[in-house]
């Protein structure tokens, strides 16, 4: 019997090491994605029971922390100031997962982030509880309290950027309407859920980042970079005389161009400085005929479009739109912001901000520096990075005195304030839809001659508001005013 | 074949050979470390989840001591030659059960450590038992019948009325006073030793008479026909009983034990065609095992389930564990009995558990080798089908928590929460010991003189050594 006898234990052997062999595969080769996995309840828990770190205002005013409780989880994360800044915290749930910076700035946050090793390998010896650090923003609690303001006093839809013009720091950026992060994060799965499925459920999308998030035709705003590139281009100077008939020819198409109120602009012979004064459709659309889609293009790119911003900051913004292929007909549209060029409101700020700084655009970014969980040891400062020259200095120089004059001469003369020379223009922009409103939009900077800030606003639904009524000059540029006073008066 | 002939079969006593190793100082020096290894974990436990040290430590360290010291001296008089190895891994291992039912009960607020270990205790009294009345194993052998009927007794105690008892889903409990009992484990002792007396009665007859057909060597029906009607028997009640693990269980050790008594392959690739023929079957037909294949196939189709909570565990621990106490072993469903392997998988990672794993293949090493040194063939039988099947049922429970097998429910030996398992076990190792021993004895010197004529008789010394 001692043949089989080895055989069995040859076989056991061999169960031995399949067992073996198994467990080194699920513990040692798949354990990292079985740790990975969204519903894995222990990872889960390791990170709740971790403190995790706060994301804090330029001032230091938390707006996502973790405040001990008294339950399984040992921490509750907490958004104090909930839907002001729900679009830049997002959330943290326990069976959703995290969204914009709680995803984004995740391993800081969570104190996993390779350049917190040092202070783990401390935790580590000094048995102390292992933390998350901080992310410092570069927000501006008076800038986006007044955007917030502006944009729910009236319970308008839409959004608000604004942007440091030398460094390329964002310094408010609001998304109406919003929503409360906090049952989003609270322990009770009942509650998450619930949250969840009536945020699904709205229309209104208020958890979609419309500052970043969301393109929109730009409309007239648009006209700053069809002037832009005009200028550039040689062919105009601000006083150079262009057509600005009640209706333009379109080429190639039966269907004229009107202007807006449907009168010609002016004497029907604008400089380029009343055509933008006054937002002449027909003589933008000539412009933009004038030098061509390859021009208009180039303008637009060295701005940003077709270039996804906030990279660095991994907030998922959307990339503003320039379309490919453009006919002569289209071409006309496209110069004043209609047809298929669509604009996030940060892209529009980003023009501004570009024009204000002497033609540089610099870089945007929320994230001003991450820190260690003591909070003073700052780990990573965010250094401003210059990102493209969009205009040369005399082109924004030119700009600048065309958008002050619309400031104080046109359609921007909401946006005017006490003392300081303000540059802007204004924008209505067809949906493209019968039935809908136009989309309001305003982008300024201020003082015109010592840039600080720039600003974009879009309203993207006013409830209360006659649809004639709707305008860029009229709901949009008193908050960009707002905001920019918040800026400057800091 | 009869005592006499069995004792005949003995190798020439060497000449150099005067004493014997007995092995009780190894024995002795094993169970300190064994002792202290299942005290460190105890401690390590409340000291992970708590920050402290348990304020009953030294209790705990007297009774296992205890206990401990009075199967070592049992032993050392009943079973002097025994393999010193096999008591220290069965304390080792009994220890890290133990450490995480205490473990598990820190996290869900019960006591039911002392319960287990008040189990070692009558386990250690069985044990001692089995060692003082069975003075020599092959009194086992003498009433096959008999035992095989007590055995399907057993399995069926639990069907009855009144004293049977269904938990989670399984009939395979019975309500003796105010406790609960699983005669499974008993009946699978006792349904071994009947395989070994019978089939080294018969076995002449199952190799040697029969019809070869298709390759296979079929024996004739009348050899064949009790022992299959007691695996019918055993495998009907357990299906009934809806417990699927000790049916493959008691199928696997009947197909290994008829092919030690044969010697011939075929026996495994026929039970190997059995098992798959009836895995299919109970497939299409059992949704029980239906769904523990879906859940084999894709443990996530339930995140929160048994198999993929394990594998969590499992990936938690990684390679070094959590460190016991520190954890989270109590979201895994069924921790402290089926599942308690990946419970220790992820407080002790994958090194902890690659130990378990080898104490285990160790122990059965120990009892497939005493099958190997024995002398009598009931002794050879009994050993390798303790032995092989005691490895059988880890690698049946190991497998299905760390998802290389489908899941069949089954205790792991001496780990897994509950007195049924844990007291039958130290009978088995009871008997492994006794083997041992016999294997290890040196032969008596009337023995030595005897010659023998018999052709298997020498072909079996010269296979041994």
């Amino acid at each position: 019997m001692n043949s089989p006898i080895r055989r069995i234990s040859a076989g056991c052997l061999l169960l031995c090491v399949a067992l073996l062999i198994n467990a080194t595969y699920v513990q040692a080769f798949w354990a990292d994605d079985l740790n990975a996995r969204s519903e894995n309840r222990r990872v889960l828990l390791d990170e709740y029971s971790r403190e995790r770190g706060p994301i804090l205002l330029a001032d230091d005013t938390p707006i996502a922390q973790s405040v001990p409780v008294d339950d399984e989880y040992q921490f509750l994360r907490q958004y104090p100031l909930g839907p002001i800044y729900a679009p830049l915290t997002g959330y943290y749930s326990y069976n959703y997962g995290r969204t914009a910076l709680e995803r984004a700035q995740n391993d800081i946050l969570s104190g996993d982030d390779d350049r917190l090793f040092v202070r783990r390998l401390i935790d580590l010896v000094t048995g102390e509880e292992p933390r998350g650090g901080a992310v410092r923003l570069t927000i501006d609690p008076a800038a986006q309290q007044a955007a917030w303001d502006g944009l729910t006093d009236e319970g308008f839809k839409g959004a608000v950027v604004a942007i440091d013009v030398e460094t390329g720091a964002i310094l408010a950026m609001v998304s109406t309407p919003s929503y409360d992060p906090n049952p989003m994060a609270s322990h009770s799965i009942e509650e998450q859920t619930a949250t969840r499925e009536a945020l699904q459920a709205d229309a209104n999308e208020p958890d979609l980042n419309r500052a970043i998030a969301q393109r929109l035709p730009p409309g007239s705003v648009f006209k700053l970079v069809t002037a832009a590139a005009a200028l550039e281009s040689g062919q105009f100077e601000p006083d150079t005389e262009v057509p600005g008939p009640a209706e333009y020819d379109v080429p190639l198409s039966t269907r004229p161009l009107p202007n807006q109120n449907g009168q010609a602009c002016g004497d029907g012979t604008p400089t380029l400085t009343e055509a933008l004064r006054v937002s002449c459709n027909t003589a933008f659309a000539y412009v933009g005929n004038e030098i061509g889609d390859e021009v208009l293009r180039e303008q637009a790119e060295r701005f940003g479009f077709g270039t996804q911003p906030l990279t660095n900051d991994d907030m998922n913004a959307a990339t503003s739109v320039f379309p490919a292929e453009l006919d002569e007909a289209l071409l006309a549209y496209t110069a004043i912001g209609q047809f298929e060029v669509a604009a996030t409101p940060l892209q529009m700020a980003m023009v501004s901000a570009a024009i204000a700084n002497d033609g540089v655009l610099m870089e945007p970014y929320l994230v001003r520096e991450v820190s260690g969980p003591d909070l003073v040891s700052p780990i990573e400062r965010t250094e401003p990075e210059e990102r493209t020259r969009a205009v040369s200095p005399e082109t924004a120089e030119e700009l600048t005195q065309m958008m002050v004059d619309v400031v104080e001469n046109g359609t921007g003369e909401n946006a005017q304030i006490d003392g300081i020379q303000v540059a802007g223009k204004t924008g209505t922009a067809q949906t493209g839809r019968e039935e809908d409103p136009p989309y309001a939009w305003f982008t300024s900077f201020a003082p015109a001659d010592e840039p600080r800030v720039a600003v974009a606003v879009v309203i993207e639904e006013a409830p209360d508001t006659a649809r004639d009524d709707i305008g860029g000059g009229r709901l949009a540029a008193p908050i960009a005013r707002e905001v920019m006073e918040a800026v400057l008066g800091s | 074949m009869s005592l006499d002939r069995a004792r005949a079969r003995t190798e020439p006593t060497p000449p150099e050979a005067v004493t014997p190793r007995r092995g009780r100082g190894t024995e002795l020096v094993l169970l300190i470390f064994a002792i202290g290894i299942a005290t460190f974990a105890y401690v390590s436990v409340d000291l992970g989840a708590l920050g402290r040290v348990p304020p009953n430590a030294l209790a705990y360290l007297g009774a296992l001591s205890v206990a401990t010291a009075v199967a070592h001296v049992v032993i050392r008089i009943r079973a002097p030659y025994a393999d010193p190895v096999i008591l220290p891994i069965v304390v080792t291992l009994c220890g890290l059960g133990l450490a995480m039912i205490h473990r598990l009960d820190i996290a869900d607020g019960t006591t039911r450590a002392n319960t287990q270990l008040t189990w070692m205790a009558v386990g250690v009294a069985l044990f001692v038992g089995v060692l003082i009345f069975v003075r020599d194993h092959r009194v086992l052998s003498r009433l096959p019948y008999l035992a095989g009927l007590a055995g399907l007794l057993l399995l069926v105690l639990p069907l009855l009325p009144v004293i049977g008892h269904s938990i989670r889903g399984a009939r395979i409990w019975i309500n003796v006073g105010p406790m609960t009992f699983q005669p499974g484990e008993a009946a699978k002792i006792i349904l071994i030793i009947a395989f070994a007396a019978y089939l080294v009665q018969t076995r002449d007859a199952l190799a040697l008479a029969g019809r070869r057909f298709l390759g296979v060597d079929l024996p004739r029906a009348r050899d064949l026909g009790p022992i299959l009607l007691v695996w019918l028997g055993a495998l009907g009640i357990l299906v009934v009983q809806n417990d699927l693990g000790p049916s493959v269980l008691l199928f696997g050790i009947f197909v290994l034990m008829i092919y030690v008594a044969t010697e011939r392959i075929s026996w495994i690739i026929l039970g190997l065609l059995l098992i798959l023929a009836g895995g299919f079957a109970a497939n299409a037909v059992v949704s029980h095992v239906a769904e523990r294949i879906d859940f084999w196939m894709d443990p996530f189709i339930d995140p929160q389930g048994q198999v993929a909570q394990s594998l969590y565990g499992l990936a938690y621990g990684g390679l070094l564990g959590t460190g016991l106490g520190q954890g989270r072993p109590e979201l895994t469903p069924i921790a402290e009995s089926d599942f308690i392997g990946s419970a220790l998988g992820e407080e002790l990672g994958l090194t902890g558990l690659i130990a378990i794993i080898l104490l285990y293949a160790l122990l059965a090493s120990r009892g497939l080798r005493s099958g190997l040194l024995l002398r009598d063939p009931f002794g050879k039988l009994l050993a390798a089908g303790l032995a092989a099947g005691f490895f059988l049922q880890v690698f049946i429970v190991l497998g299905g928590v760390t998802r290389l097998i489908p899941l069949t429910g089954l205790t792991t030996p001496f780990l897994s929460l509950g007195g049924s398992s844990l007291v039958m076990n130290w009978v088995l190792v009871a008997l492994l010991i006794r083997l041992s021993d016999a294997a290890r004895r040196p032969a008596p010197p009337s023995a030595s003189t005897a010659s023998s004529t018999n052709d298997t008789a020498v072909t079996q010394v010269v296979r041994i050594r």
